[in-house]
């Protein structure tokens, strides 16, 4: 068995669990944040990406161990409050989501890629980077109208608070 | 068209909780006390099971209980059953194999489930699984299905001699031979329609409980028809009484028909939880579910068409062969015939048609209905057929489908199928002005320029959606009526609730039916709710699958509209003390038609609850219920073109525009269709250019049996789609609608391959059009030379 101490959307939280737990299963099973999917066994779906330490991880991929004394935001804790993030928002505004379960690795997804881009995006980017994210609904279209919108919604409210 | 109702482009009422990640999918339930459940599958293709020894795994930590097909039969649960009965041409019966939840003497395909172990967590039920020792007697598999009718192949059941589970045919072979002895010109075409796996990326899951206290039985399910799981767990496979069983599907992260079925290992989940005593939950992973959801398509043809001198065509002769994998699935039989060959007319005035369908028992996964379930393989048929003739006879692909287009309504084909209306000129044309067909010359000289082929093609689809009039599916077979149920519960305070039987697992059920019933009485939508997928609320339901949402669920909900309406209208008379005939009811409000004398909507629900006035002899409340069983089926059509840029070098595809123009009848909600166009496309493309499902011709083992090996379609294999609608009402339901969640996975695929033979000369190429395929394909046609 393992302590794993972890901050889990602002939280801390701590539990002792089996060695070989993955950081997917310690979230939904162990702490019931269940907007974390599993979509696939070999790490390719991207179902269950959250951040970690600031970066989007594949948390199938991630033993809890490994994980403890990190920072973990999941789906669950990307809203403030009742104000939808601006990446959760564009998925809604752009039909970006069908049946909803690749849904919140995409949108974690995105937000990294946003991030990581600065907002600077443009299709064939979006598209080349979704490679980890598999949606069987959608046929991406959508997604990537998101995607799209949502980096220009956030190089915009950067810019404005940089005004400021 | 108010901003909420009928043909607005509302956002989705349902998106909140999925982007919040507070959607509630079958996995996320938990009960007290709840253990889980692995199962022990079979890891050869064929064998005999000598002996199963269960005593070192039952002494692992945390196992409650291991459980084997003996137990199972010695409870009394029955077989697995394909509940569509075919008959072969010789009037004989299919030859139905028998197919226990647990397989008891023999395993017939890779994944079968040989025993269950019941375990406290999920990893120790899953260690004691890997140590249950099995003894097997591995024999000879067969995995492909010519293989399989050839002399001499070992029997897989004992009731299919030869392997053959039917062999049926439709249509008048005397005329089409007729035809064909007159005929100015033949194509000839050979076609493989590849193995797909479904895919949903939730994978399938159970919790089953049962409570012994008050003896009834509850199952959580990824089901996209839990009515019919509790009929079929209850009437057939004898899990629980009808009566004490409730089935939730709750959200279902996708199905695109694989979730229709009822799979051994929900009756297994609610079997064990009785006999364990514990709320048992089972989740799939993705290898598992490779193995066990029902896979698609499957079919080798060899098809003719006869032409007269002219370019008209004069008949059609097809002959397929149906893999079926190691058992029949629920409606796997109604697949390869009544929603296979009844389409064979497509969008053309035919004469003569006949269909020869042989059904073939492999070593394999099952295969049943996967998105669009037969009408892709026929529109494969007919589509690759014309445009090769078009090719062969020197005139366009758009001219020879003009010259044999069906324009009179309703068009009765030689295969059953009655097209009640549409306009397949209009969707053609509008494809072609979307596409810029006519400046594809000067495209394709400019990309030969840069050292690629570029090729285009199209593809003109018909289905048969909207499934299906009870009475006609009962003489074709099927075990069950096809109609729908809802109720719609008017609150007292004016509030809407609408029960539907309708399951939705990505369609926008709570959004678009919302949407019908917030225009029909001028409420907010947001004061409409609808529940769906739990039998212990709605009455009773088919399900969803076949694009029958729209056509026969929402023509059930306003079949109940009409009547709470009626009961207002006559409540608002009586409280208005005017006549019935003068109240009309819109924009919230309940007026006597053409005076300023009205109520609020709210006030006549309460006064319908509160009683004190009612006209007399009138039940106090406003709640009612409808079935709807549809008339006929309905008809979508439409017209796709694909324009590729191949590179001669790598044999790589890249999809440079794809273009739909479809005729769904009415829509109510653009741009929920439009995601349904883009989602059935991408599985086009994707059956088209990636998607193997490759067996192992020796061991029968699935190779690509996950995201390594088996090509999902992915963001960058696609491009942007440019869809758009033409409509033709339906005539056969109240609100004109022919269905749209088929199309996309039924038009795309030889729309995809024709662009290919055009771009590469030959039409030698088979699915999935992988480089490494077209690659060799424009070696042996020359091409590449020219190229250089
Ligand atoms: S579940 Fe993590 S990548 Fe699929
Ligand atoms: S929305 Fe269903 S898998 Fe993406």
């Amino acid at each position: 068995m393992s302590r794993v101490e972890l901050t889990v959307n602002g939280r801390s939280v701590a539990r002792e669990v089996e060695d070989r737990t993955l950081l997917v299963h310690f979230l939904r099973d162990h702490i019931g944040l269940t907007g974390t999917h599993v979509g696939c066994d070999t790490s390719q779906c991207g179902a269950c990406v959250v951040h970690l330490d600031g970066r989007a991880v594949k948390s199938c991929t991630v033993l809890a161990a490994q994980a403890s004394g990190g920072e973990v935001v999941t789906i669950e804790g990307l809203a403030a409050g009742e104000d939808l993030h601006p990446v959760q928002a564009a998925f809604r505004e752009h039909h970006g989501l069908q049946c909803g379960y690749c849904t919140p690795g995409m949108i974690m997804s995105a937000v990294d890629m946003i991030r990581r881009y600065d907002g600077q995006l443009d299709e064939k980017t979006v598209r080349h980077e979704l490679e980890g994210n598999i949606c069987r609904c959608t046929g991406y279209h959508n997604i990537v109208k998101a995607i799209l919108a949502a980096a220009g919604t956030m190089r915009q409210e950067d810019m404005r608070a940089a005004a400021e | 068209m108010g901003v909420e109702g009928i043909g607005a482009r509302v956002l989705r009422t349902e998106d909140r909780r999925f982007i919040t990640g507070k959607g509630k999918y079958t996995d996320d339930m938990t009960m007290p006390g709840m253990a889980y459940a692995a199962f022990v599958r079979s890891p050869h293709a064929h064998a005999r099971i000598v002996r199963i020894d269960t005593g070192a795994a039952a002494r692992m930590p945390g196992v409650i209980g291991i459980l084997t097909g003996k137990e199972l039969a010695a409870d009394g649960i029955g077989n697995l059953i394909c509940g569509w009965m075919i008959h072969s041409k010789d009037k004989t019966p299919m030859n139905m194999g028998q197919y226990p939840a647990i397989a008891t003497e023999t395993a017939r395909f890779v994944g079968q489930a040989v025993a269950v172990v019941v375990a406290e967590t999920r990893g120790e039920a899953r260690d004691a699984a890997d140590a249950v020792e099995i003894e097997w007697e591995e024999l000879p598999a067969i995995i492909d299905p010519l293989q399989a009718i050839a002399e001499g192949a070992r029997q897989i059941h004992e009731n299919a001699k030869s392997n053959l589970i039917y062999d049926w045919e439709i249509g008048d072979s005397a005329a089409v031979e007729a035809a064909f002895q007159r005929a100015a010109h033949v194509t000839r075409i050979d076609l493989v329609n590849n193995r797909l796996v479904p895919n949903a990326m939730e994978p399938r899951a159970a919790l089953g409980y049962y409570d012994a206290g008050s003896d009834h039985y509850t199952v959580w399910t990824t089901s996209q028809n839990p009515h019919v799981a509790r009929l079929v767990m209850s009437a057939f496979y004898n899990v629980a009484p009808e009566h004490k069983l409730r089935v939730i599907a709750p959200d279902v992260g996708g199905g695109f028909g694989s979730k229709i079925f009822i799979y051994p290992e929900e009756i297994v989940c609610l079997w064990a939880s009785k006999r364990t005593g514990v709320p048992v939950k089972w989740t799939g992973d993705r290898s598992e579910a490779f193995q066990t959801d029902a896979h698609g398509r499957d079919h080798v043809t060899h098809a003719e068409m006869a032409f007269d001198g002219d370019g008209t065509m004069i008949g059609l002769k097809v002959d397929t062969i149906a893999n079926f994998g190691a058992y029949m699935s629920l409606f796997s039989s109604a697949v390869p015939t009544y929603l296979y060959a009844t389409l064979l007319s497509g969008q053309y005035a035919l004469p003569a048609i006949h269909c020869n369908v042989r059904a073939v028992y492999t070593n394999t996964t099952p295969v049943d209905a996967y998105r669009g379930a037969g009408r892709p393989e026929a529109t494969y048929v007919l589509e690759r057929l014309v445009e090769t003739a078009a090719r062969e006879l020197g005139m366009s692909p758009a001219e020879l489908r003009r010259r044999n287009f069906i324009r009179s309504f309703p068009h009765q084909t030689p295969v059953i199928m009655n097209y009640d209306s549409g306009d397949y000129e209009a969707s053609l044309d509008a494809a072609m002005k979307a596409a810029d067909y006519d400046g594809f010359p000067a495209r394709k000289a400019e990309a030969a320029r840069r050292g690629r082929l570029r090729g285009i093609g199209m593809s003109c689809y018909i289905e048969a959606c909207g499934i299906a009039p009870s009475a006609a599916v009962g003489s074709l077979g099927s075990g069950v009526g096809l109609w729908e149920s809802a109720e719609v519960r008017v609150n007292p305070v004016g509030t809407i609730e609408v029960l539907t039987g309708s399951h939705s697992h990505g369609q926008s059920h709570e959004t678009t039916f919302a949407q019908v019933v917030a225009e029909r009485f001028g409420i907010p939508l947001a004061n409409v709710s609808v529940l769906h997928g739990d039998t212990d609320k709605v009455q009773f339901g088919m399900g969803t699958y076949g694009s029958r949402s729209g056509a026969v669920g929402l023509s059930a909900i306003v079949k109940a509209l009409d009547k709470v309406e009626a009961k207002a209208k006559r409540i608002a008379a009586h409280l208005l003390e005017a006549a019935e005939g003068d109240i009309e009811i819109r924009d919230g409000e309940v007026r006597v038609a053409g005076t300023d004398r009205k109520l609020a909507w709210h006030e006549v629900c309460l006064a319908a609850y509160t009683g004190h006035n009612l006209p007399p002899g009138l039940e106090p409340g406003l709640k009612e219920g409808a079935f709807y069983d549809p008339t006929n089926f309905t008809f979508p059509a439409g017209c796709y073109i694909c324009e590729v840029e191949i590179d001669p070098a790598t044999g790589r595809t890249a999809i440079v525009q794809f273009v739909a123009a479809d005729d769904f009848g009415r829509v109510i909600n653009p741009m929920v269709v439009e995601g349904q166009v883009h989602g059935g496309i991408a599985q086009g493309v994707g059956q088209a250019l990636l998607e193997a499902c490759v067996y192992d011709r020796d061991t029968g083992q699935l190779v690509t049996a996950s995201y390594n090996d088996y090509a999902m379609p992915r963001a960058d294999d696609l491009p942007s789609f440019k869809v758009s609608t033409t409509e033709t009402i339906c005539p056969g339901n109240p609100l004109g609608m022919k269905g749209c969640g088929e199309a996309g996975a039924i038009g795309s695929p030889p729309a995809v391959i024709n662009a290919i033979t055009d771009a590469i000369g030959t039409n030698e190429i088979d699915m999935p059009a992988t480089p490494e395929k077209v690659w060799r394909a424009i070696r042996a046609s020359g091409l590449a030379e020219a190229a250089e």
